[in-house]
C-alpha cells in the first residue's frame, strides 16, 4: 500500500542524527563503555599484580628486624633495701619484681618504678644469704636463697590477674613452694656458697657448693590416691668432684643433667637421673686458654647451654648423640654478640632466642636456630647490673650501676625465620648434625618448629620430575603423531578426546591414585617395570610384521590408523606383562620384587610413592602438553613440509629435521607449562603420597610437596603466626616458580605465532 | 632388511602412534573404571553363608557379600608368611563385608579360598541398613510390638515391612520437625539475641525495645513447646517397633526399628526388584542427607553446595571475562599492553590453584570479611560472620580462578565474527558500544556459554582452594533455606570434589565407604566430562556457522 513511505523506525533513526540530547547521551553512553572495558581489561593485570603484592605483603614482616625503643627511665625503687640480684616481670608487662641481697622482695610497677608491694624472706637469726640464683622461669619463677648455716630457702614470684570493673588488676604476692621453714642441705652446717634449685610439679632438686663439695638433695612428692596429704621423700647425695672454683651450677627442667662450670672454663656435666647416684658423663674445657666464662643461661627448653665468655663471644653447647648412641657436649654454634665481655645472658621464655648484656651497657638480642641478630642497641651508659627480659619478650628491663632502671619495649614478631633456617642445613637441639627439617607443629609445649623449605621443595621438584618423565614422552610423541600422521578423521575425535582427560578432577586421579593405583603397583611392581619393555618390542614386532601382511588387509586400514590397530596390541602386550612378570619375579627374585629392592638394595618401599605420583600427574599433565604442542606442530606451514618431501625426505624425515625444529619453541613452551602445573599440583600429591617431608630420591618414598604442604597445614595456622607467614611464603614460591615458567612459555609462544605469521 | 625398514622411520612412526593409543587407553581405563565400581555399588548383591574351618579351628558360619577376590601366586604368598602346601599354585582370598559393626567391631575380613568348607546363598538371609552401626546381615526371627512379639517365622518378613514402612513415615515427620520447624525457631532465636545485642551496642536498649524482643521471644518458646509435645509423641510413637534376627554366629540381636533404614534379602529377589531397589537407591543417593560420617546415606549437600557454588561464581565470572575478551579484542590496539594482558591471562591460568585459595583466604576471608563483621555485624562479634570460610569467599575465588577460561573463550569466540560484521554496523552509524552489544556480542554468545561452561567444570572439580575458603565435611544447614534473607552467602557448605577427598582419605572407615566415594567420583566425572562436551559441541557448531558467514 505505502510502497514510498519510509518505515517508521528508520525514520525515528534520522531524527536522532540530527543531533541533540538524544545523540550526545549516544556519545556519552559510548565513552563510559570505552573506558569500562579498558578499565576490565587492564583489571586483569591488576588481579596478577595484586595476587602476587600480597602474598608478599604477609610475607614480608618474617623478614623485617626487630625494634626496640626505650618507654622510660626512673631510679632503682626503694634502693636502700639492698643491692639488686634478680629483676623479673609478668605476663602483661605491668609488674616487676627486684631481689636483693638482703632478703628483700621488692614489687614495683614496670612503666614507672612505683613500689606496689615489699616483702621479706624469713631468714632465720644469726644466718646470712651467701648464695641465690633462679630456676628457671618457666618453672614458675622461683629464687633459692643459700644461708650460712647450711640451709636454704625456696621462693616464688606470682602474679594473679583478676578483672574487678572490666578493669585489669595484676596482684604479685610471694610463696614458699618448699615450705616456709628452711631446708638443711648441709648437715655440718657450712654455708652454701653456690646454690640451684629446679622446682618440678612433683619433684624439686637442689643443687650446693659448700666448701669443695657438691651436695645434691632431692625432693619427691608423693600424693597417694585418698588423702589430700603428699608425702615428700627425701634423697641426698654428694657428688664426686673438684668443686674449688665451681662459679655456676645448672639443672635441666626433667632434673637429668647436672652441668657445673668454672669461671676459668670447665664444664662438668653429670647425669643425676638416679638421684642416689649422680655419674660424671664429661669434663672438658669449653672456652679458649685466656678467656673466661662470664655469664651461662639455658636455652628455652634447657637442652643447651648459651656461655659467654670475657671476648665478647656467646656459644652454645648442646648435648649431642654420637653414633654409638653415647652423648656428649658439643659446640653447635657461636654468636660474636661484642667486643666487651658478656655480662649476662636471659633466654625468652617461649622461643629459642635469647638476650645478651656486655659491659658497656649494649643489649642484644639472637635467635639461636635461625642464627638471627635482632637487636642491638645501648641501653645504659653505665656498666649494667642486671637485666629481665618479659615471658612474651616483649619487654627488656635493665638496670645499671649508676642507680637507673630502663624499661625498653621490644617488637620481635619472627625471630625464628632468616634465610638461612629456611634453606640451609641447621643443627638443632638434640640432631645429631645439621639437617634440613620441616616440622611445624607438636604436641608438646616447649617445642621448636622446625621450617626448612627446602625439604619441600625438593618433594615438589620430585614429584614434578616422575610426572614430568611420564608425561613429556607419551605426550610429546602423541602429539607428532596426531598432529602429522594422524587422519584427519581420526584427529577430529582423539584430540578433544585427549583434552578431556585434562578437564578430569585432579581430585578424582588422586583418590584413584591412592586408593586403587597404590595397592595395585605395590602387588605388581615387576609387572609395571616389564610394561616399560614389552610394550614397545611388542609395538616394533608388529609394525614388522604389518608390512608383510597381505596386501588387501593392509589397504583396508589405510595409513595413518596405526593408532587404532595398536589399541588390541598394547592391551594384549600389557596383559601378557601382567601374567608374565609374577612367575618371572618369583624366579628370578625368589619373592617379589619389592622384597628383593629391600633386602638386595636396601630400598625402603612405601605403600605411597613418587611411582604413583608420578603416574597419576603424569595422567593430568599429559593433556596439557599434547594440546599445546599438538598446536605448535600442527599450524606448521604446511609449504615447508611439502618441500621437504618433495625433495625427497621420508615423512620421517620431514618430522624430524624440518617440523619439529620449526616448532620447537612451541614444544618447548608446552613442556613448561606443564612443568608449571606439576610443581602446583595439589590433590594428587596430597592423596598419592604419604606426605612425609623426607629428602630421599628414591622412586619408592614418599615426598611433600608446597602445594600439599599448604592444604595441610593452612587451615591450623593462627593468623598472623610465623607458620601463617612461612605457609604464605611457600605459596609466594609456587606462585614465582609458575610465574616464570608461565611468562616463560607465553612469550615464546608470542614469538612463534609471529614467525608463522611471516613464514 | 631391518636396517631398511629403520631407515625409512616407519617403526618410530608406529611408536608414536603407540604413545596416542596409550593415552587412549589410559582414558578409557580411567572412565571405565570409576564407571563399574560407581554404578554397581547400588546393586543388591548376593549374602553368602559360609562355612568356614581355619587350621585347627572348629568350623564356623560368616555370612557377608563377596566384595572382593585376591589372587596371590603361591611365592608371594609364601614371602608374606602364609602357609602354602607344596601343590598349591595360587592364595584365593575373598574380601567379605560382614557387617554387624556393633557385634564384631569390623565391617569386613579377608577369608581364605581353601578354608571354606561349604557355602550357600539361603533365601531369607536378610540385610538391614541401619542410621548407625553400618549394615546388619542376619535372618529375622520375629518383630515385636513394645516388646511383645506381633510376628514371627514365614509371617515376620510382610509384617516386618508394613511396620518399617510405618517407621519411616514418623521417622520423616520428626525430621521434617526437628530440622525445618525446629530450625527455624533457633534461627529466630538467634536473630533476636543479635538485635538485642546491636541495641546494646549501639546504646539504644530501652524498655520498649525489652518489651518487645520478649514478647517474640515468648512466641518462640510457645512455639517450641507445641513441637517439643508433639515430638515426644512421635518419639513414643517410633520406639514401638523392634525386630529380632539371629547373627551368623547364632546369637538373637534386637534391633529397633527406629534405627533402620531399610531391610531387605537380596538372594530372594527377583531381576525387577532388584532394579527398583537399584533405583530407590540411586534417588536416596542422589537426595538424601549422608549418614554415619558420610560414609552411607545420600550427598545432596554436596552436589546442593557445588551447586550453589558454581552458580555464584558464573555471576560473578561472566561480566569481568566478557569485558576483559572485549577489551582485549575490541578496544586494545595491538601491543604491549595486550601482550602484558596476555601474560598476565596465561599467568592467572598457570597459578597453582591452592595459591588461589591462600590468597581467598588471606584477603577476602580475613581482611575483606575481617572488615565487613567490624563495620556490618559488631553484634556477633567474636563469632566470625563473613570473617570465617564461606559461600561467598568460595564463589568469588573460584571466579578468579577461572577467569582466564572465559576470556580466552570469549576471544575466541569474537576472533572468529568476520569483520565485515562490524563494518557494517559501523558504517549504518552506530557507535561502537552499539555495535558491540546489539551485533558482536549476541552474535558471540554461544563462545561466552563455552566459556562458561568450562569455568563451571574447572570450577566443580577444583578442591585444593576450597578447602581453605570455607567447604566443610558435613555443613549443619543448607546456604540456601526458607529463613529470611534465605540465601545465607556467609554458610560453609559441602562440595562434591571435597566430599570425594574426605570420605576416601579423613573417614575412620575408609573400606566400607569406598563404593559410595566412586559412586561421588562418577557424578562428578559425569558432570565435569557432559559439561566439557556441551562445550565442545557448542564450539563447533558455532565454527561451522562462521564459516558459512564468511563463505
Amino acid at each position: 500500500m505505502s510502497e514510498n513511505k519510509i518505515p517508521a523506525e528508520y525514520s525515528s533513526a534520522f531524527k536522532q542524527t540530527s543531533g541533540g540530547v538524544h545523540e550526545r547521551w549516544r556519545l556519552i553512553k559510548d565513552a563510559i563503555a570505552r573506558y569500562g572495558v579498558v578499565a576490565g581489561g587492564l583489571g586483569v593485570i591488576v588481579a596478577v599484580v595484586m595476587i602476587f603484592f600480597y602474598l608478599l605483603y604477609v610475607v614480608y614482616p618474617l623478614f623485617l628486624s626487630a625494634k626496640a625503643e626505650s618507654v622510660s627511665q626512673y631510679d632503682v625503687p626503694e634502693s636502700a633495701l639492698g643491692k639488686t640480684v634478680l629483676l623479673g616481670i609478668e605476663e602483661q608487662n605491668e609488674v616487676a619484681v627486684r631481689f636483693t641481697d638482703t632478703g628483700q622482695v621488692l614489687f614495683f610497677a614496670v612503666a614507672t618504678g612505683k613500689p606496689i608491694l615489699n616483702e621479706a624472706v624469713k631468714i632465720p637469726e644469726g644466718a646470712q644469704i651467701v648464695s641465690f640464683s633462679q630456676g628457671s622461669p618457666i618453672s614458675g619463677g622461683s629464687v633459692v636463697y643459700g644461708l650460712s648455716d647450711g640451709k636454704a630457702i625456696v621462693v616464688k614470684h606470682q602474679y594473679k590477674v583478676t578483672y574487678p570493673n572490666n578493669v585489669r588488676l595484676i596482684t604479685p604476692s610471694l610463696a614458699y613452694p618448699m615450705g616456709k621453714a628452711p631446708l638443711v642441705i648441709d648437715e655440718p652446717g657450712a654455708a652454701l656458697e653456690k646454690i640451684a634449685v629446679k622446682i618440678g610439679d612433683n619433684a624439686s632438686t637442689i643443687v650446693a657448693k659448700t666448701g669443695d663439695k657438691i651436695r645434691l638433695s632431692h625432693f619427691e612428692k608423693e600424693k597417694s590416691l585418698f588423702a589430700d596429704e603428699a608425702t615428700v621423700t627425701r634423697t641426698d647425695s654428694v657428688l664426686d668432684y673438684a668443686a674449688a672454683d665451681v662459679a655456676d651450677i645448672l639443672i635441666d627442667k626433667d632434673e637429668h643433667n647436672l652441668y657445673l662450670l668454672s669461671s676459668s672454663g670447665q664444664l662438668g656435666l653429670f647425669d643425676i637421673s638416679d638421684k642416689s647416684a649422680p655419674v660424671l658423663i664429661q669434663k672438658q674445657n669449653i672456652v679458649e686458654a685466656g678467656k673466661k666464662i662470664t655469664s651461662v643461661a639455658f636455652l628455652n627448653g634447657d637442652l643447651s647451654l648459651m656461655i659467654g665468655d670475657s671476648s665478647g663471644l656467646v656459644s652454645q653447647w648442646s648435648k649431642v648423640r654420637d653414633n654409638l648412641n653415647r652423648f656428649s657436649m658439643q659446640k653447635i654454634r657461636v654468636f660474636k654478640v661484642s667486643d666487651k665481655a658478656v655480662v649476662l645472658i636471659r633466654s625468652e621464655q617461649r622461643r629459642k632466642g635469647f638476650m645478651t648484656l656486655d659491659a658497656d651497657g649494649t643489649i642484644g638480642i639472637y635467635h639461636s636456630t635461625s642464627e638471627r641478630e635482632l637487636i642491638k642497641q645501648r641501653v645504659a651508659h653505665s656498666r649494667p647490673v642486671t637485666a629481665a627480659i618479659s615471658p612474651r619478650a616483649n619487654a627488656v628491663l635493665v638496670q645499671s650501676d649508676d642507680g637507673k632502671i630502663n624499661f625498653w619495649k621490644v617488637d620481635n614478631e619472627h625471630p625464628e625465620v632468616s634465610l638461612s633456617s629456611l634453606w640451609q642445613k641447621v643443627w638443632y637441639e638434640s640432631y645429631p648434625k645439621p639437617d634440613y627439617i620441616w616440622q611445624s607443629s607438636s604436641a608438646n609445649n616447649d617445642f621448636e618448629p622446625k621450617y626448612s623449605l627446602t625439604p619441600l621443595v625438593f618433594g615438589t621438584l620430585k614429584a614434578a620430575f616422575y610426572a614430568m618423565l611420564v608425561a613429556i614422552p607419551l605426550a610429546l610423541m602423541g602429539a607428532i603423531y596426531t598432529a602429522y600422521f594422524m587422519t584427519s578423521k581420526m584427529r577430529q575425535y582423539v584430540k578433544p578426546s585427549i583434552e578431556l582427560m585434562g578437564a578430569l578432577p585432579t581430585v578424582i586421579l588422586g583418590f584413584l591414585a591412592g586408593l586403587w593405583l597404590a595397592p595395585l603397583i605395590e602387588e605388581y611392581l615387576a609387572g609395571l617395570f616389564s610394561l616399560l619393555i614389552i610394550i614397545p618390542i611388542a609395538v616394533m614386532l608388529f609394525a614388522f610384521a604389518w608390512q608383510y601382511l597381505p596386501e588387501n588387509i593392509q589397504q583396508k586400514i589405510p595409513e595413518g590408523w596405526e593408532g587404532a590397530i595398536l589399541i588390541p596390541v598394547i592391551l594384549l602386550s600389557a596383559w601378557f606383562a601382567f601374567t608374565v612378570s609374577v612367575p618371572l619375579e618369583s624366579l628370578l627374585f625368589h619373592g617379589t620384587l619389592r622384597d628383593w629392592f629391600k633386602t638386595e638394595l636396601g630400598i625402603g618401599y612405601d605403600q605411597r610413592n613418587a611411582l604413583v605420583v608420578g603416574i597419576a600427574m603424569g595422567f593430568a599433565v599429559i593433556p596439557t602438553i599434547f594440546s599445546i604442542a599438538e598446536d605448535a606442530i600442527f599450524s606448521v606451514p604446511k609449504h615447508l613440509t611439502v618441500g621437504s618431501l618433495a625433495l625427497g625426505a621420508t615423512p620421517w624425515q620431514t618430522m624430524i629435521e624440518v617440523v619439529l625444529l620449526t616448532a620447537s619453541p612451541g614444544i618447548f613452551s608446552a613442556v613448561m607449562i606443564g612443568l608449571g602445573r606439576a610443581v602446583g599440583e595439589t590433590m594428587i600429591v596430597l592423596m598419592a603420597t604419604g606426605n612425609t617431608p623426607v629428602m630421599d630420591l628414591s622412586i619408592f618414598q614418599g615426598l611433600r610437596t608446597l602445594a600439599a604442604n599448604i592444604a595441610v597445614e593452612m587451615p591450623e595456622a593462627e593468623v598472623d603466626s610465623t607458620h601463617y607467614r612461612v605457609l604464605f611464603l611457600s605459596a609466594l614460591v609456587l606462585f614465582m616458580f609458575t610465574f616464570i615458567f608461565n611468562t616463560l612459555a607465553e612469550v615464546i609462544r608470542q614469538r612463534l605465532r609471529e614467525k608463522y605469521s611471516s613464514l | 632388511m631391518m636396517k631398511l625398514w629403520f631407515k625409512s622411520g616407519a617403526p618410530w612412526i608406529w611408536l608414536t602412534g603407540a604413545a596416542v593409543s596409550t593415552c587412549l587407553i589410559m582414558i578409557v581405563g580411567v572412565l571405565g573404571l570409576v564407571t563399574v565400581r560407581g554404578v554397581g555399588h547400588f546393586w543388591p548383591h548376593q549374602v553368602t553363608r559360609f562355612i568356614y574351618q581355619e587350621d585347627g579351628n572348629e568350623p564356623k558360619v560368616i555370612i557377608g557379600e563377596k566384595v572382593e577376590t585376591s589372587i596371590t601366586p603361591a611365592a608371594m604368598a609364601k614371602s608374606t608368611g602364609f602357609k602354602m602346601a607344596d601343590n598349591e599354585d595360587t592364595l584365593v582370598q575373598y574380601l567379605v563385608k560382614t557387617g554387624n559393626r556393633d557385634v564384631t567391631g569390623t565391617d569386613f575380613r579377608w577369608i581364605q579360598a581353601r578354608n571354606i568348607k561349604e557355602l550357600s546363598t539361603p533365601a531369607d538371609m536378610m540385610v538391614l541398613e541401619r542410621r548407625e552401626w553400618g549394615n546388619f546381615y542376619g535372618q529375622l526371627a520375629e518383630v515385636k510390638e513394645n516388646g511383645k512379639t506381633i510376628a514371627s517365622g514365614e509371617q515376620a518378613w510382610p509384617v516386618l515391612q508394613t511396620k518399617l514402612e510405618e517407621t519411616l513415615a514418623v521417622f520423616k515427620e520428626i525430621a521434617h520437625l526437628e530440622k525445618k520447624e525446629i530450625g527455624a525457631i533457633n534461627y529466630g532465636l538467634e536473630r533476636l539475641r543479635l538485635k538485642q545485642r546491636k541495641l546494646e551496642l549501639k546504646n539504644r536498649l530501652d524498655d520498649t525495645a525489652k518489651q518487645q524482643i520478649a514478647a517474640e521471644k515468648a512466641g518462640y518458646e510457645a512455639e517450641y513447646n507445641q513441637y517439643q509435645t508433639q515430638l515426644a509423641g512421635l518419639y513414643q510413637k517410633i520406639r514401638r517397633y523392634s525386630l529380632v534376627a539371629k547373627t551368623e554366629n547364632g546369637s538373637t540381636r534386637e534391633i529397633p526399628l527406629s534405627k533402620v533404614v531399610r531391610a531387605f534379602q537380596p538372594n530372594a529377589m527377583s531381576l525387577v526388584d532388584k532394579i527398583v531397589h537399584y533405583g530407590a537407591k540411586v534417588v536416596e543417593f542422589l537426595t538424601d542427607d549422608p549418614r554415619e560420617a558420610n560414609t552411607e546415606g545420600g550427598i545432596f549437600p554436596a552436589i546442593f553446595g557445588t551447586v550453589m557454588m558454581v552458580m555464584i561464581m558464573s555471576v560473578i565470572v561472566t561480566p569481568f571475562g566478557v569485558i576483559a575478551a572485549v577489551y582485549l579484542r575490541e578496544y586494545a590496539k595491538q601491543g604491549f599492553t595486550t601482550r602484558l594482558i596476555r601474560i598476565a591471562v596465561n599467568n592467572l591460568a598457570g597459578v597453582p590453584s591452592v595459591v588461589y585459595g591462600v590468597f581467598g583466604l588471606g584477603f577476602f576471608v580475613y581482611i575483606l570479611g575481617g572488615n565487613i563483621d567490624r563495620l556490618f555485624f559488631p553484634e556477633s562479634a567474636p563469632a566470625p560472620v563473613f570473617g570465617t570460610g564461606g559461600l561467598l569467599w568460595a564463589s568469588i575465588t573460584l571466579a578468579l580462578l577461572t577467569l582466564p577460561v572465559v576470556i580466552v573463550s570469549t576471544e575466541e569466540g569474537l576472533a572468529r565474527i568476520p569483520s565485515s560484521i562490524r563494518e557494517g554496523s559501523l558504517a549504518l552509524g552506530a557507535t561502537k558500544l552499539e555495535t558491540l552489544w546489539l551485533t558482536v556480542l549476541p552474535m558471540a554468545s554461544p563462545a561466552m556459554m563455552t566459556g562458561l561452561i568450562l569455568a563451571v567444570a574447572r570450577a566443580a572439580g577444583e578442591v585444593a582452594p576450597l578447602m581453605l575458603v570455607g567447604v566443610v565435611k558435613l555443613a549443619p544447614t543448607l546456604p540456601l533455606d526458607g529463613n529470611f534473607p534465605f540465601l545465607h552467602l556467609d554458610r560453609k557448605f559441602m562440595h562434591l570434589g571435597f566430599h570425594i577427598y574426605d570420605v576416601g582419605f579423613q573417614s575412620p572407615n575408609v573400606e566400607a565407604a569406598r563404593p559410595l566415594v566412586y559412586a561421588t567420583a562418577l557424578l562428578l566425572v559425569l558432570v565435569v566430562i557432559g559439561l566439557n562436551l556441551a562445550a565442545i559441541v557448542i564450539r563447533n557448531n558455532l565454527r561451522e556457522k562462521y564459516r558459512a558467514l564468511e563463505g
